[in-house]
């Protein structure tokens, strides 16, 4: 196996050598960050080295697919939903909520990374080749895959485009937010009302600064006693200096 | 002559138990998710070492759906997560332990 890498060109060697380094230590980022706005960036770094993995074992289609599709849509709304949700404060790792379920899962990982390494380097092929053609015509990558796709894979493409379609009805329903049963389906002080107040309140207190700049030079306790304590607080710290 | 496959389903071998194991001892729902995205790309890499070894595109096409179906799949599992993080204040993996509204 040493040899193998010896014997190949100097930048291959060097390419995939270096892209594995980043895939790993991008992976190990994801499962050891505290916060998930760190997780989700390894996270690209991952995707990236694992691009140029694809480049290098001649599959430049996917590789850009990779790119745009994981690095550029699915990253950014990993990211999207957690600054909306706003969760990217540290979470405590080394607290553990099961006692004994790290080492657990840990010998898991480890007995399954020797199964698989053992299955790595034993025999895999079935001498059965399929019937999509190869890899070695002289046409281009994605001239292949689309021959592939559009013929022997075709039931398979029609079935995706269903499948994208009941991810967007479903990703839609579930975020709708229930108009009519909101009283009842809502908890008591819910994130939802929480979130309600932010987006609401947003606007308004903009809105809202001057007129009660202009009622406090005139009379202090007057209509000001109504204003919500956070922006006394926040009118007194820009007016303080 | 390029690397041999070997390396490359290591290399996938690696990161997929690396997937596992942070699903396995991640409670943030958005990190779990992350964790299984990594596990599908290791997937993807060990797709595309097969098809390059058996000299065969149909390994690539097989990432090609692994893709979308990726992608399908995180749109879907996000709107969940939303939905439950806007009913009750939580997006680790215990807050929805008992799958009651």
């Amino acid at each position: 196996m040493t040899s193998s890498l010896l014997a190949a060109t100097i930048p291959d060697a060097i390419t995939v050598v270096v892209a594995a380094v980043i895939c790993v230590v991008g992976a190990l980022g994801v499962v050891l960050a505290r916060n998930p706005v760190h997780s989700a960036l390894m996270l690209v770094m991952t995707l990236f080295g694992v691009a140029v993995l694809f480049i290098e074992e001649n599959a430049q289609f996917l590789a850009a697919v990779q790119v745009i599709v994981y690095a550029g849509a699915i990253v950014v709304l990993f990211l999207f939903v957690i600054m909306l949700l706003g969760v990217d404060r540290s979470e405590v790792i080394a607290k553990e909520p099961l006692p004994g379920q790290r080492p657990v899962a840990i010998c898991l990982g480890v007995l399954g990374l020797a199964e698989v390494l053992l299955l790595a380097h034993g025999k895999w092929s079935t001498g059965a080749h399929s019937v999509s053609g190869t890899l070695g015509s002289p046409a281009s990558n994605v001239q292949q895959i689309g021959k592939s796709i559009f013929t022997t894979y075709l039931l398979a493409f029609e079935v995706t485009s269903a499948l994208l379609v009941v991810a967007v009805v479903g990703a839609v329903v579930l975020a709708r937010r229930p108009r009519s049963s909101q009283g009842q389906l809502e908890p008591p002080g819910g994130a939802a009302l929480e979130l309600d107040d932010a987006i609401d309140s947003g606007p308004e207190a903009s809105k809202a600064e001057p007129i009660d700049v202009t009622t406090r030079d005139g009379e202090p306790a007057g209509d000001g006693t109504v204003v919500d304590s956070e922006d006394e607080i926040a009118e007194s710290e820009v007016t303080s200096p | 002559m390029s690397i041999s496959a070997s390396w490359y389903l290591t290399l996938a071998a690696l990161l997929f138990t690396i997937g596992a194991v942070g699903l396995l001892i991640r409670r943030n729902v958005l990190v779990m998710f992350m964790c299984v995205e990594l596990m599908l790309n290791a997937a993807n890499l060990t797709f595309v070492s097969f098809a390059r070894k058996l000299n065969d595109i149909a390994g690539q096409t097989a990432v090609f759906f692994v893709l979308v179906v990726a992608a399908a799949e995180v749109v879907v599992g996000l709107g969940i997560i939303v939905s439950i993080y806007r009913r009750r204040l939580g997006a680790t993996a215990d807050d929805v332990h008992e799958l009651k509204g």
